[in-house]
C-alpha cells in the first residue's frame, strides 16, 4: 500500500467539505423553491388570475438563479470522487456509481429538459404542458436528491454488497437493498423536507420585508399564505425524519450517536442533553465531565435511540474499549482482528501471485472469518474511530433547536395571515426575514453532523477516509482548494448582488420589463 | 434476459453505451462552439442576445451529458474513473473549471447588479468553448497515445509525469484532436445557430453565421487529416488472451479493418458532415445542424470502438504497458452491469421525451422580439 500523507487527506477532505457545503447552500433551496413554483402555478392555471402568474414568475426568476449556480457547484462534486477519492472510486464504484447515473439518467434530463419549458416555455406550449414542466422540474430535483442520498447513505450503512478478495474491493450483490435501505430512506425524507422547509423560509423572507417596506402588499400576503402552511407541513415532516435519522445513528452508527450526544459512559435509560457546554479537555476513558454544564431530560436518549425509555445506549468509552457485560465489542478488538484480515489478504494475494493454490485458499478461508473487521485494520489507536465530539454536539443541537423554532414561525405567519393583520405584526416580520439565514445554519450543520460524525470513515467500519484518497502532491489539492474558495465566493457575491437587485425590482419590476 | 447475458457481452453493451453518450455530448458541443462565435459574429446587442439566448435553451443538455458521461463510467469502469480523474488531475480540473464558470453565465450575463459585467461572462463563455473542448479532446487524444501512470496490486494509481495530466495537450496527436473538436464545435454550433434563429430584419448575419460554417470547417480539415492519417499510421496498445498488453504497428488500422462496421461508421460520419458543411455553405441549407450532428456522432463512436474494441487497451499505459486498463479488467462486477442494464432500458424512454420537448419548443423560430418581451437571458 501507498504510504499514507496526512496533510494530503486533510486537504482532500477540506475540499470536499468545501465544494459540497456550497453545493449544499443552493440545492435545499432548488428541491423546495421549485415545488412552490410548481404550487403557484397550479393556483394559477386553476383559478386564470393573472396575478398568481406575475406570483409565480416572480419567484421563478429567483429559481432560475439559484438553479445556475447549484448546477455550477453540483458537476465538480460529482468528479471529486474521481479525482480525490479514487481509491475510494475504484473500490466502491461498484456500489457507489450505480445512484450516480441513474441520478444522471433519470434525474438530470428530467430537470434539464423541463427547465427551458418552465422559463421559455410560455409562449411556445400550452398553458397545461406548461404546469406539466414546472412539476417535472420539482420532480426532477427530488428525485436526483433520492440518488445522491442514496450514495451518501450507503457510505453511512454500507449494505447489499460483498467484499471481492480477487479484486480487492467491494462489489453490489442486492440493488434494492442499497436503494432502500433504512438509512437511505431516513436521508432522503429529511433532506428533501428540510429543503422544503428552507425554501419556504425564503419565501416567507423576502415577503416579510416587502411588507415591512409596505411594497407589493398583495403578493406577499399570498406568498406568505402558502408558503406557511407548506412550511408547517414540511417543518412536522423534518422533525418526524429527524428523530427516525437519530434513530438509525443509534442502530447503525452508535460511535456518531453517542459523539453528538456527548456520551461517553453508557448508560442504562440514558439522559438526553438539551442544552450544554462540552468540555474540549475530555479524553476517552479519563475520569474528566464531558460537559461543564448541562440540561438534561432523564431516559430519553434511550427512548429516541431505542424506543424504549430503559434500553442501554453505549457511550464513546463503550465503543472504544469494549463492554463485555453489555456485549458491546471495542475497536480496540477489532482492530486486532482487522489487522489479521489485512494480513490474510495481504498473503492471500501473494499466494495468488505465485500461483500458490494451495496457500491461497487457506489465506482466503482465515481471510473470511475476519473480514468484515478489514477496515479496522487501518487504523492506528482504538480512539482514532472516535470523531470529533464537540462538532457533533453543537452542529446537531443547533439543528433540533432550530427545529422547533420554524414550526413555532410558520404557524405564527399562518396565523396572523388568515387573521388578515400580518402586514401589521412589525415584531414578526423581522424574525421572518432573520430566519432564512437560521435556515441555511441548520442545513449546514445537519450535514456537517452526518459527515464529521462519520469520520474517521469514508465507508462506515470498513474504509477509513485515509486509504480512499488520491496520491497526489497534498500542494495540487491546496492550489484547488483556494481556486474552488475563490471562484465559489466570487460566484457566490454575484448571486447574492443580483439576488438582492432581483428583489429589489420585484414582481411588478419584472412585468414592466417585459412590456417595455 | 439480461439477466442471461454474460460478463464479456456486458462489458461490451457498457462500452457501447458510454461511447453513444460520449458521442453525443460531442454532437452537444455545439453549444460550446457557438459560445465562441459570440464575440465574432454578433455585430450589435440583438445579434449578442438572439445567440446567448438560442444557445441558454441547450447549454443544460450538453452538461447534463458531460455529467451522465462521468457518471456513466464511474457505474460501469470504475477503475478508468478512479485511474483517469485521479491521475491526470490537473486535465480534469481546468475541464471541470471551465464549464463551472459556464454554468452561471448564461444566466448571470445580462441580470442587473451581476457584480462581473456582460463582458466578463461572455468571456468565461469563450473559455469554456476553447479551452475546455481542447483539453477534452486532448484527454480522448491519450484514449490513443497513452498516459503516464502506473497501478500497484491494490490498483492504486500513481502518475508518472509531474503535470498530472496536462502533459497530453503537449503532444501533437492530442493537440490537434484538440484543435479539431473545437473547430468542429463551431462548425456545429454556427449550423444549429442557422437552424435556430428568425434571420428576418437581420442585415448580414444570417450570411456571416454561413462563412463561419465553411471557414471553421477548413481550419478543422488539417487537424482531421493528421489525425487520421497518425491514426492509421501509429504504433497501437494491443492486449493479448492472457492480458499482457503489447505496442503493435498499426494497430488501430488493423482496428478498421478488423471490424468493417467501426470503418462504415467512421466513412459515413465524415462523409455526414462534409454534405452538411456543402449544403449550408452552397446550398443555403437551415437543417445542416443535424446531418453534421450525426455525422459528429458517427465519427465519436467509431473513435471510441476503435479505442476500446478488437483487444485494445482502452486507456493505455505508456509509463507502464501492463497497468493499461481494457474494458474486461477496468469493467465493474456482472451483477452491476446486469443491474445498470436494467436500468438503461429507461434511456430510450428519456431521449424520446428529450427529442418531444426540443421539438415543441423549436417549433418557431427565435425572434429578437420574443427576447425582447418574453423571458429571456
Ligand atoms: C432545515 C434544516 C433542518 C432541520 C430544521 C433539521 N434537520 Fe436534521 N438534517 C438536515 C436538515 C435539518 C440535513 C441538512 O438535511 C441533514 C444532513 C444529512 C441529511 O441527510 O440531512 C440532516 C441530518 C440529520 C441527522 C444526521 C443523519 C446522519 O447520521 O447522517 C440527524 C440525527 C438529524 N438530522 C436529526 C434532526 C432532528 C431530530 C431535527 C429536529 C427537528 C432536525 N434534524 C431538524
Ligand atoms: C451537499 C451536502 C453535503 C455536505 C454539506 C457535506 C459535507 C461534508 C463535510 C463537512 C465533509 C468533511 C468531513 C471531514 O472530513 O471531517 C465531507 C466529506 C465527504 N463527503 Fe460529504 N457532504 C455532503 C453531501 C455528501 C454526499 C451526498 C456524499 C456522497 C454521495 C458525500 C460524500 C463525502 C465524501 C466522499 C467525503 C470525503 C471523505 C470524508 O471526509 O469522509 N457528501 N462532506
Ligand atoms: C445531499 C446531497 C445532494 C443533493 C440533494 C443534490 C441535489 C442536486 C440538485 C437538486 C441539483 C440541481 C441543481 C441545483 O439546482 O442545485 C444538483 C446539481 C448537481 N449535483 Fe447535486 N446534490 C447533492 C450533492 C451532490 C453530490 C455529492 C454530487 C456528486 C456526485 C452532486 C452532483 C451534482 C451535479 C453533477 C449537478 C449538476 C447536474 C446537472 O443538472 O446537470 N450533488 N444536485
Amino acid at each position: 500500500m501507498i504510504d499514507v500523507d496526512l496533510s494530503l487527506v486533510n486537504w482532500s477532505r477540506a475540499q470536499f467539505a468545501l465544494t459540497a457545503m456550497y453545493h449544499w447552500i443552493f440545492v435545499p433551496l432548488t428541491l423546495g423553491l421549485s415545488v412552490l413554483c410548481a404550487m403557484f402555478e397550479s393556483i394559477y392555471v386553476r383559478t386564470g388570475e393573472e396575478k398568481w402568474k406575475v406570483l409565480t414568475r416572480f419567484w421563478m426568476t429567483l429559481f432560475g438563479i439559484n438553479f445556475a449556480i447549484g448546477v455550477a457547484t453540483g458537476i465538480i462534486l460529482e468528479f471529486e470522487f474521481g479525482t480525490n477519492w479514487s481509491n475510494y472510486s475504484w473500490m466502491v464504484g461498484d456500489i457507489f456509481g450505480a445512484p450516480l447515473a441513474v441520478e444522471g439518467i433519470f434525474a438530470f434530463f428530467l430537470e434539464a429538459t423541463f427547465f427551458a419549458v418552465m422559463f421559455f416555455g410560455w409562449e411556445r406550449v400550452s398553458k397545461k404542458f406548461h404546469l406539466f414542466s414546472t412539476w417535472m422540474v420539482a420532480f426532477g430535483s427530488n428525485l436526483s436528491a433520492l440518488w445522491i442520498l442514496v450514495a451518501n447513505a450507503w457510505m453511512q450503512y454500507p449494505t447489499g454488497m460483498a467484499f471481492n478478495p480477487e479484486t480487492a474491493r467491494f462489489e453490489m450483490e442486492n440493488f434494492w437493498a442499497v436503494l432502500f435501505s433504512p438509512v437511505a430512506m431516513s436521508k432522503f425524507t429529511h433532506a428533501t423536507s428540510s429543503g422544503f422547509v428552507l425554501a419556504s423560509l425564503f419565501v416567507v423572507a423576502i415577503s416579510s420585508w416587502y411588507l415591512l417596506k409596505n411594497r407589493h402588499i398583495e403578493l406577499a400576503k399570498k406568498s406568505i399564505m402558502v408558503a406557511s402552511v407548506f412550511g408547517l407541513l414540511a417543518s412536522a415532516y423534518v422533525g418526524f425524519t429527524g428523530d427516525e435519522a437519530a434513530f438509525e445513528d443509534a442502530q447503525k452508527q452508535p460511535m456518531k450517536l453517542a459523539a453528538f450526544e456527548g456520551l461517553y459512559k453508557g448508560q442504562q435509560s440514558a439522559d438526553l442533553v438539551v442544552l450544554g457546554m462540552i468540555n474540549t479537555e475530555k479524553e476517552p476513558d479519563d475520569d474528566q465531565s464531558p460537559f461543564h454544564y448541562a440540561i438534561k431530560i432523564p431516559g430519553l436518549l434511550s427512548l429516541l435511540a431505542n424506543r424504549d425509555p430503559d434500553s442501554f445506549v453505549p457511550g464513546i468509552d463503550d465503543l472504544v474499549y469494549g463492554n463485555s457485560t453489555q456485549k458491546v465489542m471495542g475497536v480496540a478488538e477489532k482492530m486486532k482482528l482487522g489487522q489479521q484480515a489485512v494480513a490474510n489478504l495481504a498473503s492471500f494475494k501473494q499466494a495468488r501471485q505465485e500461483k500458490d493454490d494451495a496457500a491461497a485458499s487457506a489465506a482466503l478461508t482465515q481471510f473470511s472469518t475476519n473480514k468484515e473487521f478489514l477496515g479496522y485494520g487501518y487504523l492506528s489507536k482504538p480512539e482514532e474511530a472516535v470523531p470529533s465530539v464537540s462538532i457533533a454536539f453543537y452542529s446537531f443541537h443547533i439543528m433540533v433547536i432550530l427545529g422547533t423554532f420554524f414550526p413555532a414561525l410558520f404557524l405564527a405567519f399562518l396565523y396572523f395571515t388568515i387573521k388578515g393583520t400580518i402586514a401589521k405584526q412589525r415584531w414578526l416580520l423581522p424574525f421572518g426575514l432573520l430566519s432564512f439565514f437560521l435556515g441555511h445554519v441548520a442545513q449546514q450543520t445537519g450535514w456537517i453532523l452526518a459527515e464529521v460524525g462519520r469520520q474517521p470513515w469514508a465507508i462506515q467500519g470498513l474504509l477509513p477516509v485515509k486509504m480512499a484518497t488520491t496520491n497526489l502532491g497534498a500542494g495540487n489539492v491546496q492550489a484547488t482548494f483556494f481556486m474552488f474558495l475563490a471562484v465559489f465566493t466570487l460566484l457566490l457575491l454575484a448571486e447574492i448582488k443580483i439576488m438582492v437587485k432581483q428583489i429589489a425590482i420585484g414582481p411588478e419590476g419584472l412585468q414592466n420589463d417585459l412590456k417595455s | 434476459m439480461i439477466s442471461n447475458l454474460d460478463y464479456g457481452t456486458l462489458q461490451h453493451i457498457w462500452w457501447i453505451l458510454c461511447s453513444v453518450v460520449g458521442s453525443l455530448f460531442l454532437f452537444l458541443t455545439f453549444v460550446q462552439g457557438g459560445n465562441t462565435l459570440l464575440w465574432q459574429m454578433a455585430k450589435n446587442d440583438a445579434e449578442n442576445a438572439l445567440i446567448i439566448n438560442s444557445l441558454g435553451r441547450k447549454w443544460e443538455l450538453t452538461f447534463t451529458t458531460l455529467v451522465l458521461f462521468g457518471g456513466a463510467l464511474f457505474a460501469a469502469f470504475p477503475k478508468f474513473y478512479a485511474t483517469s480523474f485521479g491521475g491526470a488531475y490537473w486535465v480534469w480540473m481546468l475541464i471541470l473549471f471551465t464549464f463551472i464558470l459556464q454554468a452561471v453565465s448564461f444566466e448571470f450575463r445580462k441580470k442587473p447588479g451581476n457584480l462581473l459585467g456582460a463582458k466578463t461572462y461572455e468571456f468565461f463563455l469563450l473559455i469554456n468553448g476553447t479551452v475546455g473542448v481542447l483539453l477534452i479532446g486532448a484527454a480522448v487524444g491519450t484514449f490513443f497515445t497513452g498516459s503516464n501512470f502506473s497501478l500497484n496490486a491494490y490498483n492504486q494509481v500513481t502518475w508518472t509525469h509531474p503535470l498530472r495530466g496536462l502533459e497530453a495537450a503537449f503532444s501533437l496527436f492530442n493537440l490537434s484532436m484538440g484543435l479539431f473538436l473545437v473547430f468542429n464545435a463551431r462548425v456545429l454550433g454556427a449550423m444549429y445557430l442557422l437552424n435556430n434563429i428568425d434571420f428576418t430584419a437581420m442585415n448580414g448575419f444570417e450570411a456571416r453565421l454561413r462563412k463561419a460554417v465553411w471557414i471553421n470547417f477548413l481550419c478543422a480539415l488539417p487537424f482531421l487529416l493528421y489525425l487520421l492519417v497518425s491514426l492509421l499510421m501509429m504504433q497501437g496498445f494491443s492486449v493479448d488472451a492472457t492480458g499482457v498488453v503489447s505496442m503493435v504497428a498499426n494497430k488501430y488500422l488493423q482496428n478498421l479493418l478488423a471490424m468493417p462496421m467501426v470503418l462504415c461508421l467512421l466513412l459515413v460520419g465524415l462523409i455526414l458532415v462534409v454534405l452538411a458543411v456543402f449544403g449550408t455553405v452552397f446550398k443555403a441549407g437551415t437543417k445542416g445542424i443535424w446531418l453534421a450532428g450525426l455525422g459528429t456522432v458517427f465519427v465519436g463512436l467509431a473513435l471510441f470502438f476503435t479505442a476500446g474494441f478488437n483487444h485494445t487497451p482502452f486507456y493505455p499505459s505508456k509509463a507502464d504497458l501492463q497497468s493499461s486498463l481494457t474494458i474486461i479488467n477496468a469493467s465493474s462486477s456482472r451483477y452491476t452491469l446486469m443491474a445498470m442494464t436494467y436500468v438503461a432500458l429507461g434511456i430510450p424512454f428519456v431521449l424520446a421525451y428529450v427529442a418531444y420537448v426540443w421539438s415543441q419548443m423549436d417549433s418557431r423560430k427565435l425572434t429578437a422580439h420574443e427576447i425582447a418581451t418574453e423571458e429571456g437571458y
